[in-house]
């Protein structure tokens, strides 16, 4: 068959500049990506010394380091986690196993988009009106109370997701070995799904790991170490906010290297979840 | 014995003696939609059963009420009998799980679950017995063997089950519904996926595993239909047109739609 050349040509031409576009448009966030993160570098790579992880906030004027900040974020972090990981993945498991009929999951589903796209300073505020009034001072709780509320709907969505993404018929080939649903969901399906799940629930660790202002409400802030959840706590995002904002220029450098902390956390774990996806894909 | 049929009386029934599976006046719906109609057939005790005929024609369907997989989903109901050994399987009182120890199922795609080929096989059995190591170690190599797999696999039954080749994956899936011990075994296009080597390793199977087992077989390729099985049920539009030992059906059709299909001048 004969080509008409002027169609190839045309053809040609509209592909070449699709691809420019699409390479402009990469370039384009790329250019901010690595300028963010070159700032970042430039300014934070000499501050990041081993006293960052070996000392307390300072006052302003005297050194010091970001202990106690670490140590509260990765608290809070964790507590958040644990609270927000089982309740998303029994929810999303509910939606995407047992949501088919009926009007509860249509509902659930719902409002848990919109708790996904809730600004966090709300969920802060939140939790700051039902939880830190009531017992009347700033706590390592309302703040891991707070992450977890952001952990769940960003939980459920990747689960419900993953699991439908679990061929029909291995749910079947189950069922007709004569298996009960619960087996069929604990041992083929989840278990199916689990990587990206798992990558889901890094996910969700990477997005709170920067949060800021629902901690602001909650946790606030604690100039020294404290192991105790109830009392405020030390974290990074406030601290730097805090130091960043200050005029000291001490406080501004331990901000620079929490700021870099924070990121090079929350890439190796979007590297990590990547790595674990890729490796589920690989094998099926 | 299943002799008239007087719901479809185009529908040529051969007399089966000792049937395993008697089907009466079956239809089966989709919600409103009715794929099969008033099925009447039966299939035969330790012999292959083939269902054949163009897509959308029913077969699949016909297969899935044998171990009521339907149920899975809320809009689908079938009506009328199925009887096993002369029970009704349809009737609300059978035991789901207990039926579907008695009647395994392999599919068009492997389905090998996210496991070791080792537990794949115990998962099943787990459900119904409580063996000892020993004993489920004999038991998988006992299917693993049936489904002529155990030489490739048994150095390897640690490893993920997904990790064996489509063919290999295939026989695992039926080792898996063998260690069961089902008396009949259902087969949803099990070639369809596979390559012509692993389609003459299944096909070989068949004949070996029918000696123990009733099998019935959906297919799309007829030569596969003449190759491996006793019986043959040609369906249409959901309705059985014609059904008939093998030989009969392929060689000296009763029925001019069936001729057509088989000779390929459907259309």
């Amino acid at each position: 068959m004969n080509v008409m050349p002027s169609l190839y040509t045309r053809r040609r031409i509209i592909n070449a500049t699709g691809l420019a576009i699409s390479m402009l448009a990469m370039a384009f966030g790329l250019f901010w990506l690595c300028w963010i993160l070159w700032t970042l570098l430039e300014h934070g790579l000499h501050a990041l010394t081993p006293l960052v992880f070996a000392q307390m906030t300072p006052p302003p004027g005297s050194g010091g380091g970001l202990l106690n900040a670490i140590a509260g974020s990765l608290a809070m972090t964790l507590v958040g986690t644990l609270i927000g990981t089982p309740i998303g993945i029994l929810a999303g498991t509910y939606l995407a196993e047992f949501g088919q009929r009926g009007w509860l999951a249509p509902v659930t589903r719902f409002i848990n988009d919109v708790l996904l796209s809730a600004p966090s300073i709300v969920i802060g505020l939140f939790v700051y009106e039902v939880y830190v009034i009531r017992v009347k001072h700033f706590s390592g709780w309302a703040g891991a109370l707070a992450l977890s509320i952001i952990v769940i709907p960003i939980v459920i969505r990747t689960t419900e997701n993953m699991l439908r993404l679990v061929p029909t018929t291995l749910r079947e080939a189950a069922a007709a070995l004569g298996a009960p649903q619960w087996k069929i969901i604990n041992f083929i399906t989840l278990r199916a799904a689990r990587a990206g799940i798992i990558t889901g629930v890094m996910l969700a660790i990477a997005r709170i790991s920067g949060e800021t202002a629902p901690l602001l409400f909650t946790a606030l802030n604690n100039q020294f170490w404290s192991s105790n959840m109830d009392q405020p706590m030390a974290n990074l995002p406030v601290v730097i906010f805090q130091f960043a904002m200050s005029p000291y220029e001490d406080w501004q450098k331990l901000a620079w290297a929490g700021a870099l902390l924070i990121t090079l956390s929350v890439l190796t774990l979007n590297i990590l979840a990547r790595v674990l996806f890729r490796q589920k894909a690989a094998s099926h | 014995m299943p002799a008239e049929n007087t719901a479809n009386p185009k529908t040529i029934v051969p007399e089966i003696i000792a049937p395993k599976i008697v089907v009466r006046d079956l239809s089966f719906y989709y919600g409103d939609y009715c794929a099969l109609k008033n099925i009447n057939l039966s299939i035969a005790e330790k012999m292959v059963t083939a269902f054949i005929g163009p897509s959308g024609c029913g077969k699949s369907t016909l297969l899935r009420t044998f171990n009521r997989m339907y149920q899975l989903y809320p809009k689908q109901k079938a009506t009328g009998e199925i009887l096993l050994d002369g029970d009704n399987i349809l009737d609300k009182k059978q035991d789901l799980n207990n039926l579907r120890a008695k009647i395994g199922m392999v599919f068009q795609k492997p389905t090998p679950f996210p496991m070791s080929i080792y537990d794949n096989i115990a998962f099943g059995v787990k459900l119904y017995e409580s063996l000892n190591k020993n004993d489920m170690d004999e038991r998988v190599e006992w299917a693993l063997r049936k489904a002529a797999l155990w030489t490739e696999a048994k150095d390897k039954l640690r490893q993920s089950g997904t990790g064996l080749s489509g063919g290999q994956q295939q026989r695992l899936c039926i080792a898996r519904a063998i260690a069961v011990k089902p008396q009949v075994l259902l087969l949803d296009e099990p070639t369809s996926a596979l390559d012509p080597i692993s389609t003459a390793h299944i096909e070989k199977l068949i004949d070996e595993l029918k000696e123990d087992f009733t099998i019935v077989i959906v297919t799309h390729n007829m030569q596969q239909a003449a190759r491996v099985s006793d019986y043959t049920a040609y369906m249409y539009l959901g309705d059985l047109i014609e059904f008939g030992d093998t030989s009969t059906v392929f060689t000296n059709p009763k029925r001019k739609e069936t001729e057509d299909y088989i000779t390929g001048r459907f259309g």
